[in-house]
């Protein structure tokens, strides 16, 4: 249908964009345009949670309750997880995969592009399923993003709208999982072998086998939760013989394998910046790759160290303890491979570099306070205080959002044709890993002093502390606003981007002109391996 | 209240300096009170210091590598891209250090799990206590004596985090940390403890004790502590439990093992509960008795301490599950009372209990356990929180409003207030919302309608 529309109208058009909105992105097939869609909604959705990070650090700003309930307070800390996991960290990477993996393994496009459409398009209806909850009776889900019985039974109707717009979110990232490892399995340019492909891609691969692994282990979660809700059944109900910890066991099972989900494209991203800016091969490339193949197996041994508080067997806990700490050999093996990128380059510090280095930097500390919570005993402490939020915050905001946003001002010529603005993205970086780091680092000191996390009011004598991280939460808030400008300034206009964009950066990207044209590599022919991306393999 | 909190902090003398001690600015980890928590901080801190050597090290590498290796400075990009010696080298070291890490954790675990004593013998526990997570209260129930009770936040923090209440909170003494009743054990002592919960899923932790543990429906949990210090040790629910999570705090009062037997006695009743006033150094009495008058009616506790040995005891007892035997006992008894007990010209002539006397008592329980859903003006936060105001179960017919509270309404937040208060705590405040908010049914609930409703 749109194909003929996009015939009859080739000799206007080079690059046989379908025309009209409809064409162009509702019924849209091109990997570019659901990547480009993937990214605005991912966006927009980071936006919305991080105003309910506001809200959440308004209220916390002092002690006593100034702004909202305890009730709505629990409602915003669930949806601002839920917002931020499912709709911005996680849809911002299949956005980067499908607008970098094909070009960077020489693909036209994704391996199933009908599919890839369907796989976006479920998005934006499972958040207004999922944001609907807050016009109901009862308000949005407050029991957490952990979502444990019997807690969030009490949710009254907006339970059966959460656990559909789980059910809807689930099927959309298995989906682009299959795609995206169809892809990368039949789609490489004839010459390029699994250990020619860059780290991104390699990393993707990687995240889509977890993701087909995980998501049915969470769908089979909740819709036991709406079973025991709305059915009798009894799962996880104690009084009808079921197991409340069971859910945890299971809900971390995915859970776990979730939070890698969430951090390898971010590897992937910074093991494409970091040789980029430093002028040298990545290093250790192949070691890189088992690394994260080896952090992917842990990730699904080790998932009942969220839960050492439960009461666990002795040899349960200790053995979770010790796969736990395995994790730290080869997420220390990536970071020191970083290291050695950098080493004895001959770095320019461009904005994506910049956001990368404070990636390694700061997801560092965020692996730091994971070690020490590996440790059984001492966890029964840091469990659910400050302490761990700020633990998966440092690794999540100045690690996985720091990883997207460099991905953004790499890419960003490349998509747009473009530069963006130098001065103003060195200012947006400093802004933020300042404000970060004032924002989260006294949560590591609130924690330790006995804040539990998830309460709207606290102590008076946490109350410097909070203020500090609420100071340091609204000028964060604000670079991310001022992060939107950036992009949308790059977007309408600016210095004219040369197909190279940076200076001798590797990878198939770099080959074709800027902005992309609608559709690349459209030919199945060999391309030059010694532009790829990828690390020496001797 | 104020007046009462003052008192017992006053007289507490010892334990003063420990409670401001725990409202202290922190910034690490407590060493705690425990042998088990000094080995939890130890562990805490020699695993932070390695990872800030190890940080050094990486830091340093870092900012010497941008420092030296840019090209501004004109440097030449090395070609090396992998290096299998330091590989390796950066591999192995890593497993060392967790092996390293990982003997204390291991050893740590086994003596939660286990605890034995340095000769390796198997250490025996002296007393239980049963904890159990309500939304959003604490019980504690000394199983070896048979007694227990509800723990809940203070009437000034309550009244005080209410939105809108115009109280500066930093005004309120441990603001969100203090509670009526507090736990009360030994020092010297292992104490086991077991936990569940009647709702949902709560977890208990004192910071001070070294470790938290999840209080789970349809689960008994176990943890152990023996505490050397006498003290007064704050914690709070640290597992998500709903709206008030953040108003259920733990507030454990350590009292050297004699001061512990005097105050259990008292609880007991074995001893007449009037204390002279020189006892001042032993705190554990005062506080018990401030303690005593939080948890039931105080016209009650002031019977209680005009009254033998059997009054004091079915007293104490009202206020465990099993209020139902005794109850008839005790209006017996109470009439007795009241010609023994000046200024208490309440009681109806039919041996019930007066309008008057139920609003009050109710004002007060509906205060400490109604208002954190139903607001103080009974508008609730409806559809989750129902209002009281335009609710027709409080206008309309008595018995089912008596049903709803004593035995909640599955599925909401509502709990059967009828196992986890004294009958006359439930008559009364049925009473009181019947007689308030615009309501004037003048029904007059007697604690006896509540037993009978429980039989």
């Amino acid at each position: 249908m749109s194909h003929d529309i996009t015939h009859d109208e080739l000799s206007q058009d080079h690059d046989h964009k379908p025309k009209g909105f409809v064409n162009r992105w509702l019924l849209t097939t091109n990997h570019k345009d659901i990547g480009t869609m993937y990214l605005v909604f991912a966006l927009a959705m980071f936006i919305l949670g991080g105003s309910m990070a506001m809200v959440i650090r308004l209220e916390l700003f002092q002690p006593g309750l100034q702004f909202v309930e305890p009730f709505f307070f629990n409602q915003m800390t669930t949806m601002h997880a839920l917002f931020m996991i499912f709709g911005a960290v996680m849809p911002a990477f299949v956005g980067l995969a499908n607008w970098m993996v094909p070009m960077m393994i020489g693909a036209p496009d994704m391996a199933l592009p009908r599919l890839n459409n369907f796989s976006f398009w479920l998005l934006p209806f499972a958040f207004v399923v999922l944001a609907s909850t807050f016009f109901m009776p009862g308000g949005a889900p407050a029991g957490g993003w952990t979502m444990y019985p019997p807690l969030v039974l009490q949710g009254g109707q907006n339970v059966a709208f959460l656990v559909f717009a789980v059910h809807l979110m689930g099927i959309s990232s298995i989906l682009g999982a299959i795609n995206i490892i169809a892809t990368i399995v039949n789609m490489r340019a004839p010459n390029v072998g699994y250990l020619n492909m860059p780290m991104f891609v390699w990393t993707w691969l990687i995240t889509a086998f977890l993701l087909i692994l995980v998501m049915p282990v969470l769908a089979g979660a909740v819709t036991m939760l709406l079973t025991d809700r709305y059915f009798g059944t009894s799962f996880f109900n104690a009084a009808g013989g079921g197991d409340p910890v069971m859910f945890q066991h299971i809900f971390w099972f995915f859970g776990h394998p979730e939070v890698y989900i969430m951090i390898l494209p971010s590897f992937g991203i910074v093991s494409e910046i970091i040789p980029t800016f430093a002028r040298k091969r990545l290093f250790g490339y192949v070691s890189m790759v088992y690394a994260t193949a080896a952090i992917a197996f842990l990730s699904f041994i080790v998932w009942a160290h969220h839960m050492f508080s439960v009461g666990m067997p002795l040899g349960g806990q200790l053995y979770f303890m010790y796969a736990t700490m395995l994790i730290a050999v080869p997420t220390g093996v990536k970071v020191f491979n970083w290291l050695a990128t950098m080493w004895r380059g001959a770095m320019t510090f461009e904005t994506p570099m910049l956001f990368s280095i404070a990636f390694v930097a700061l997801f560092t500390i965020g692996g730091f306070s994971g070690v020490m919570m590996a440790l059984a005993p001492v966890d029964l402490q840091y469990h659910d205080t400050y302490f761990i939020v700020a633990h998966f915050h440092y690794v999540l905001v100045p690690g996985s959002v720091f990883a997207i946003i460099a991905a953004a001002y790499y890419w960003l010529p490349k998509w747009t044709g473009h530069m963006y603005d130098e001065r103003l993205g060195k200012i947006h970086f400093w802004w933020s890993a300042i404000s970060v780091n004032v924002l989260f680092f006294p949560q590591h000191f609130l924690g330790l002093a006995g804040m539990p996390r998830r309460i709207p009011d606290y102590s008076t004598q946490f109350a410097e502390f909070n203020m500090w991280s609420s100071i340091g939460g609204f000028a964060f808030g604000l670079a991310q606003v001022f992060f939107v400008y950036i992009v949308i300034k790059t977007v309408r206009g600016g210095q004219k981007a040369t197909s190279q964009v940076w200076e001798d950066a590797k990878g198939l990207e770099w080959t074709v002109p800027s902005p992309a044209p609608h559709h690349t590599f459209d030919e199945y022919k060999p391309v030059d391996l010694n532009r790829m991306a990828h690390g020496d393999t001797h | 209240m104020m007046k009462k909190q003052t008192k017992s902090g006053l007289l507490a003398g010892g334990l003063l300096m420990s409670g401001m001690a725990s409202a202290e600015y922190g910034l690490n980890l407590p060493k705690g009170v425990s042998d088990y928590s000094g080995q939890v901080y130890d562990m805490h801190m020699m695993v932070l210091w390695i990872c800030v050597v190890i940080g050094i090290g990486v830091f340093g590498a870092m900012f010497y590598t941008i420092f030296a290796h840019r090209k501004s400075k004109g440097v030449e990009p090395a070609q090396f891209s992998h290096s299998t010696t330091v590989e390796i080298i950066w591999t192995a070291i890593p497993v060392l250090i967790l092996i390293a890490i990982a003997l204390p954790a291991t050893k740590g675990m086994m003596q939660m799990d286990s605890p034995r004593d340095a000769q390796g013998e198997p250490v025996t526990m002296d007393m239980t206590v049963k904890i159990t997570g309500y939304q959003w209260k604490w019980r504690y129930d000394y199983l070896d004596e048979g007694f227990g009770f509800l723990s809940t936040l203070t009437a000034d923090s309550n009244i005080a985090r209410q939105k809108g209440s115009g109280v500066d909170v930093n005004t309120v003494d441990n603001y969100l940390l203090d509670v009526d009743n507090p736990l009360v054990i030994p020092t010297n002592t292992n104490i086991r403890f077991l936990l569940t919960s009647d709702d949902v899923i709560h977890s208990w932790w004192v910071p001070e004790f070294g470790w938290k543990r999840d209080a789970i429906p349809g689960f008994i949990n176990e943890a152990w502590t023996n505490i050397k210090e006498p003290g007064t040790y704050r914690g709070q629910c640290a597992e998500l439990c709903g709206k008030d999570h953040g108003y259920m705090p733990i507030v454990v009062e350590v009292l050297s093992q004699s001061d512990y037997a005097q105050w259990l006695a008292q609880q007991n009743g074995d001893a007449v509960a009037e204390q002279p006033a020189t006892q001042n150094e032993s705190s554990g009495t005062e506080l018990t008795e401030s303690a005593q008058s939080d948890e039931s009616d105080t016209d009650m506790a002031d019977v209680g301490e005009t009254l033998p040995t059997e009054v004091g005891e079915s007293l104490t007892e009202t206020t465990s599950d099993e209020t139902d035997e005794q109850m008839s006992d005790q209006q017996a008894q109470e009439s007795q009372a009241q010609e023994v007990t000046a200024g208490n010209e309440n009681e109806q002539s039919d041996g019930g209990w007066s309008m008057d006397k139920l609003m009050a008592r109710g004002e007060e329980v509906y205060n400490t356990q109604c208002l954190a859903c139903h607001k103080i003006d009974g508008s609730g936060m409806p559809p989750a929180f129902p209002s009281l105001v335009d609710s027709e179960v409080v206008s309309g017919d008595v018995a089912k409003n008596i049903d709803v509270v004593t035995h909640g309404v599955s599925g909401t937040a509502m709990a059967p207030f009828g196992r986890m208060l004294p009958a006359e705590d439930v008559a009364a405040v049925i009473t009181y919302i019947r007689n308030s908010f615009g309501h004037e049914t003048g029904d007059r609930v007697q604690p006896a309608d509540i037993e009978a409703v429980l039989q």
